[in-house]
């Protein structure tokens, strides 16, 4: 297992995390304010549709970007509109948003499977110029990559030094008591689930226009699950999800690095990685309060009484 | 009181006023065609005629009608894996885990005695599949029940663990010779497949899933312990100061659900393909837990629901070909079906224990 | 209305007053012209039992309900308060029973939460020497760091104060504050009340506790069946005199009886042995309980809500889990028995809301009847439910009290009084040995209240034992045959109606004193 190896299992890593922690950071949000959107697979699917589509068109990666976050924000404002307006079951209006989305992005991105795009430039992490080439390939990175983590520290600022973040984690784990502290927390949540859904936008964005340059059917792989349970794994923290991400995009890299090395471990419980250590960690942690869920998560907002 | 308040009320007892449900079903699809079709228009496609020929194909030929019966049955069986836990109040996403396990405990028994007799293997089958589905639902429901996690999200997270075992096992241990590229196990003896009717690809697992649903129908309504289960999902503190045993159905009520769910999987798998392949669910899951929504656990909306749903996933093979239009796409009109029932719950519809 | 005797003190001067306030309810007048007055740095009591009228007066005061006459003053200026909102724009805060906190976040989220002159973006810092200004000052330690849920009870409710005072009221209002408090952490929180009191705060106390009362009030205006009886000053308020103003003497004892208790001989249908049990969060542990019940009576359990009674129901019937302690049910132990071996033995429950609590709304009359006993009604290993017996026994038991329902009718669609003479029915319908009856008579109207009742007695006619909790006393001591008093989840009095009066029972149920060392549950 050679530096190189290694190295090259980092870089790939954080490509493919990079899409993995925004749509993560983005339900870090909606959930601490209470919301769980299992349709982000949906969300994520036409978001990457119609910014390829737009970047096609264009000939323009950077308004393709800003395509695909207001798409997200769109389709997350829909779901919104039923959990918070029509106060249905989350779990099966995630689930609607899921299908929608697995056709609507169908419908868009079929004129444009195989087409060709311009793309974000890949610029050399600083510092690294010395090095030799081998290593300096490994790291040229797009601006949505250098991005990641100050938007992830922005997260953090916003749900924990912000007035706002305040009254929105309060939303999540008791709307009676933000209620009773001024707050309305449908419009709270409406704000949530809008800019998660430009988050989770911006993932999308990643995925198509910048890390695979394609368009194709289901292309998010269940990505969008896997921020789910990322979200659980990193305990609703943002910069927790940052590790988690890169551990989880990880796990694909580290798979094909493993059987490179003749190490035989099955690809697929390799796979099922994200979700195991998702499972377990709920079972270990379910139990104490402190590492559990926003106390609200899931649950219906009946307004005041 | 009236007569007409009287038979009213005499007939809310039984599951479902025909006319209102019937106008219920109607104007949920009605609306979802509508707005399927506008979005297809906008897409430069032709909506009538799509639909037009969705409608023909699957309902108009023998060889679209059977196809249509085919993909229902395995719905028959997710349905209802959704339905008996939502009655005691448990929200049930992972009958596609359930399904794939299920599916699992079936082939390892059809690969392990292919010698047996049909009549002693089939049901070895059906009750490996019941334990695997079984088990796979034990241990959210375990959780649930010791007031450590919620079933929604460990059912929903299990989903993702099940097809990874499965296609360890079929692409290692399992793995037929000479399927490198696209493996599966060697196809199953004579004796593991479900028999078919006549010449069409209609399997037993047709009959299996309609019993299981009058079994379904029957338990809920007329038994004690759907008695109990409905209290237990209708007002959980007031059936268990009634005494009424409620971890013991909690418990009860996940783990047969998960095992008709895993007999979903084994009909698949014995009934059509023969063998066990990776993947090999498209959602019927999650489309479960779609006919679960539309038809509220209700035994006839379900049968009506699998049918309906199985012919518009039936239908999109129709629009790849005559419209361009991706396989995928129908999804929207199940959305939008689901949609317009989460927007107004109450269409028609009186809520029910 | 009697204001002080100290000419100081005129309402010109108040802080608040009230002038003229009623609030009618449905079944009930809750507050009948009430006035009160309160004075810048003063800590003044509210006192009064159940069913006074102090929690809703003080609702009122908070904006959660509109008085339907009257008008309220701040500073001499009529103010009109909707909302809660209006009420904090006043500077009123209150602190209710079940605390407004959020356990996962720490004690300065949960108050800047509730700052309303929190800045778009804040520094946690800033917050801590907020708070840190204020705990110092006047005694209330905590460290603004530490999360809610780490929290003992008492310390939490030291952060709501903490709350109160930083979003700048001025008067707060606090609803039962010592009941879950231990005694140490009784005389903190009064520590508190005067440090803030002598810095010029007030405080109305909402209590039916003498000694807290009496401990730390400057004024005390007792209230009693919805109207000010008096409001006192500290050096008049003596126990006795509280004790007269807050208990009706002329409780109307229709001591409708026929028929002694049975046979003191017979064997007990209820044994609690030292039964103790553990709550959670606010809820009362019972503390080393000794009852028990015969055939043929009806023991009545007297306490103001929240001193154990609720639990004293429950663990009889199995939802409450003893901890130590032994339950004996017809001569057998059943400490740990479940819910349905204790009913299947011969026991039944009336609950207070029986629409949340005993019966499923979704389900039919009929449905709902079957649900206690679904072992009697079921056939083929419970392939079946004989619905033709559930129907006969129906009838039956409703036509016992002349109650007639259709059976097909779902649950919620009766009204309340009419759903509890259905479960009444349902419980009395198997000649049930022991009846559990836990406030089942509140918010009822007055007939389905004498209904109620009257069963009650005809099953002890029938040789059953009750376990009747009320809050009401007039109910107690009509009913009764013996009355036990709980305070603090122990019982501190047990007498026979005839030989007490409801000044006796009051000074136990308040605290005041303990009957006397001995409290002997068995019958003389």
């Amino acid at each position: 297992m050679s530096l190189l190896a290694l190295l090259g299992v980092l870089s790939s890593a954080i490509f493919s995390g990079t899409s993995l922690l925004y749509t993560t950071l983005g339900e870090v949000i909606g959930e601490r304010a209470g919301i769980v959107n299992l349709g982000l697979e949906g969300v994520m699917l036409v978001s990457a549709a119609t910014g390829f589509a737009v970047t096609s068109v264009t000939g323009n990666p950077y308004l393709g970007i800003l395509a695909s976050m207001l798409t997200g924000g769109l389709m997350n404002m829909l779901f919104g509109y039923l959990v918070i307006a029509r106060k249905a079951n989350q779990l099966a209006s995630g689930l609607a948003t899921m299908f929608f989305g697995f056709g609507l992005s169908a419908l868009i991105g079929s004129s444009y499977v195989g087409a060709k795009i311009d793309s974000l430039p890949r610029v050399l992490f600083p510092g690294l110029g010395g090095l030799p080439k081998q290593y300096t390939s490994q790291f040229q990175f797009d601006l949505l990559i250098y991005l990641v983590v100050p938007v992830a520290i922005g997260v953090w600022f916003l749900l924990f030094r912000t007035r706002w973040g305040l009254g929105l984690r309060a939303v999540g784990e008791s709307a009676d008591t933000a209620y009773a502290a001024g707050r309305n927390p449908n419009i709270i949540r409406y704000q949530a689930l809008f800019l998660a859904g430009m988050l989770a936008g911006l993932g999308a964005a990643h995925l198509s226009i910048v890390y695979t340059k394609t368009w194709k059917e289901f292309m998010t792989a269940g990505r969008g699950f896997i921020a789910v349970a990322l979200v659980i794994f990193s305990k609703w923290h943002p910069l927790r999800a940052i590790a988690g991400a890169l551990l989880f995009g990880g796990a694909v890299a580290f798979q094909l690095l493993l059987q490179a090395s003749g190490v035989n471990v099955s690809p697929f419980l390799l796979d099922s990685i994200p979700y195991v250590l998702t499972l377990v960690v709920l079972m270990a942690w379910g139990g104490t309060r402190k590492h559990s869920a926003p106390a609200s998560l899931g649950r219906v907002y009946h307004g005041s009484e | 009181m009236t007569i007409l308040t009287q038979t009213r009320n005499k007939i809310s007892l039984l599951n479902g006023k025909p006319v209102r449900v019937l106008l219920r079903y109607l104007v949920i699809f009605g609306v979802a065609f509508v707005l399927f079709g506008v979005i297809l228009w906008l897409a430069g496609k032709h909506p009538i005629e799509a639909i037009r020929d969705m409608l023909v194909y699957t309902l108009g030929t023998p060889a679209g009608l059977s196809e249509v019966i085919v993909k229902m049955i395995p719905l028959l069986f997710t349905s209802i894996a959704v339905a008996l836990p939502a009655r005691v109040g448990l929200i049930n996403v992972g009958a596609e885990g359930q399904l794939y396990i299920g599916a699992m405990f079936a082939a390892g028994t059809a690969l392990a005695f292919p010698q047996l007799p049909a009549w002693i293997l089939l049901p070895m089958m059906v009750a490996a599949g019941l334990a695997g589905g079984a088990i796979w639902a034990f241990i959210p429901v375990f959780l649930r029940a010791r007031g450590l996690v919620n079933e929604t999200i460990t059912t929903l997270l299990m989903n993702y663990v099940a097809p990874t075992i499965v296609s360890f096992f079929v692409y290692g241990p399992w793995r037929a010779r000479g399927t490198a590229s696209a493996p599966q196990t060697v196809d199953f003896a004579e004796a593991a497949r479900l028999p078919s009717f006549f010449d069409t690809r209609i399997h037993l697992g047709l009959v299996i899933g309609l019993v299981i649903l009058a079994a379904y129908w029957y338990v809920m309504k007329y038994t004690r312990w759907g008695l109990e289960m409905r209290a237990v999902g209708g007002n959980q503190q007031a059936a268990r100061r009634n005494g009424i045993r409620w971890t013991t159905y909690l418990i009860l009520a996940m783990c047969v659900g998960g095992a008709i769910a895993g007999l979903a999987g084994m009909s698949e798998i014995s009934g059509i393909h023969g063998r066990l392949r990776p993947n090999f669910s498209p959602g019927f899951g999650f489309t479960g837990f779609l006919i679960n929504w539309l038809s509220n656990g209700d035994p006839i909306g379900i049968l009506l629901m699998s049918f309906v749903i199985a012919m518009i996933t039936s239908g999109g093979d129709i629009l790849q070909l005559k419209q361009g239009l991706p396989f995928a796409v129908l999804n929207i009109l199940l959305a939008i079906t689901l949609f317009v029932v989460l927007a107004k719950p109450t269409l028609f519809e009186r809520k029910k224990a | 209305m009697k204001l002080s005797s100290d000419p100081g003190l005129s309402s010109k001067n108040a802080l608040i007053s009230m002038r003229g306030i009623s609030k009618q309810f449905p079944t009930v007048l809750a507050n009948d012209r009430v006035d009160l007055d309160i004075y810048p740095g003063e800590i003044h009591a509210l006192l009064g039992e159940n069913g006074a009228g102090k929690s809703t007066l003080m609702k009122i005061l908070y904006g959660f309900y509109r008085a339907d006459a009257g008008k309220i003053f701040f500073h001499g200026e009529p103010v009109s308060i909707r909302s809660p909102q209006d009420a904090r724009h006043i500077q009123i805060g209150m602190v209710f029973q079940n605390l407004n906190l959020i356990p996962a976040m720490t004690i300065a989220e949960n108050i800047a939460l509730f700052l309303q002159d929190l800045p778009p973006v804040y520094q946690p810092q800033k917050i801590h020497e907020r708070i840190e200004h204020f705990s110092k000052q006047y005694g209330l330690e905590v460290n603004p760091q530490d999360l809610v849920s780490q929290l003992s009870i008492g310390e939490q409710q030291k952060v709501e104060i903490l709350k109160l005072l930083l979003s700048n009221a001025r008067l707060l209002i606090l609803d039962e504050p010592t009941r879950v408090l231990a005694p140490h952490e009784i005389e903190s929180l009064f520590r508190i009340l005067d440090n803030l009191r002598n810095d010029g705060y007030s405080f109305i106390l909402i209590t039916h506790k003498m000694k807290d009362v009496l401990r730390c009030a400057d004024r005390i205006t007792v209230l009693r069946s919805g109207w000010v009886v008096e409001t006192l000053c500290a050096e008049e308020a003596t126990e006795e005199r509280l004790i007269a103003l807050m208990f009706d003497k002329e409780i109307s004892t229709h001591i409708i009886r026929q028929g002694q208790a049975g046979a003191l001989s017979s064997q007990p249908l209820l044994e609690l042995k030292g039964v103790s049990t553990r709550g959670e969060g606010a809820a009362t542990s019972l503390n080393s309980i000794d009852l028990v019940i015969f055939p043929g009576e009806i023991v009545g359990i007297a306490g103001v809500s929240g001193n154990g009674q609720k639990e004293l129901g429950d663990v009889v019937l199995g939802m409450e889990r003893i901890v130590t302690g032994h339950k004996l049910l017809f001569g057998r132990d059943c400490t740990h028995r479940s819910i349905a071996d204790i009913r299947k033995a011969g026991v039944s429950f009336i609950p207070e809301n029986p629409l949340s609590m005993a019966t499923v709304p979704f389900m039919t009359v009929l449905e709902n009847m079957a649900l206690t006993n679904t072992w009697r009604y079921a056939r083929y290993g419970g392939l079946r439910v004989d619905w033709q017996a559930v129907r006969l026994d129906m009838e039956t038991a409703l036509g016992k009290f002349g109650f007639s329902f259709s059976p097909y009718i779902m649950a919620r669609s009766l009204s309340g009084g009419n759903l509890q003479r259905l479960i009444i029915a349902r419980e009395m319908a198997h000649n049930p040995k022991l009846i559990i009856a836990s406030y089942l008579t509140s918010g009822l109207d007055v007939q389905s209240v004498m209904v109620a009742r009257q069963a009650l007695q005809q099953a002890r006619r029938d040789g059953a034992g009750v376990l009747l909790i009320s809050e009401d006393l007039e109910e107690l001591f009509a009913l009764s045959d013996r009355l036990i008093v709980l305070y603090g989840g122990k019982v501190v009095g047990h007498f026979k109606p005839a030989e007490t009066d409801s000044y006796t029972v009051g000074h136990l149920m308040t605290g005041s004193k303990a009957q006397d060392d001995n409290i002997d549950s068995n019958p003389k």
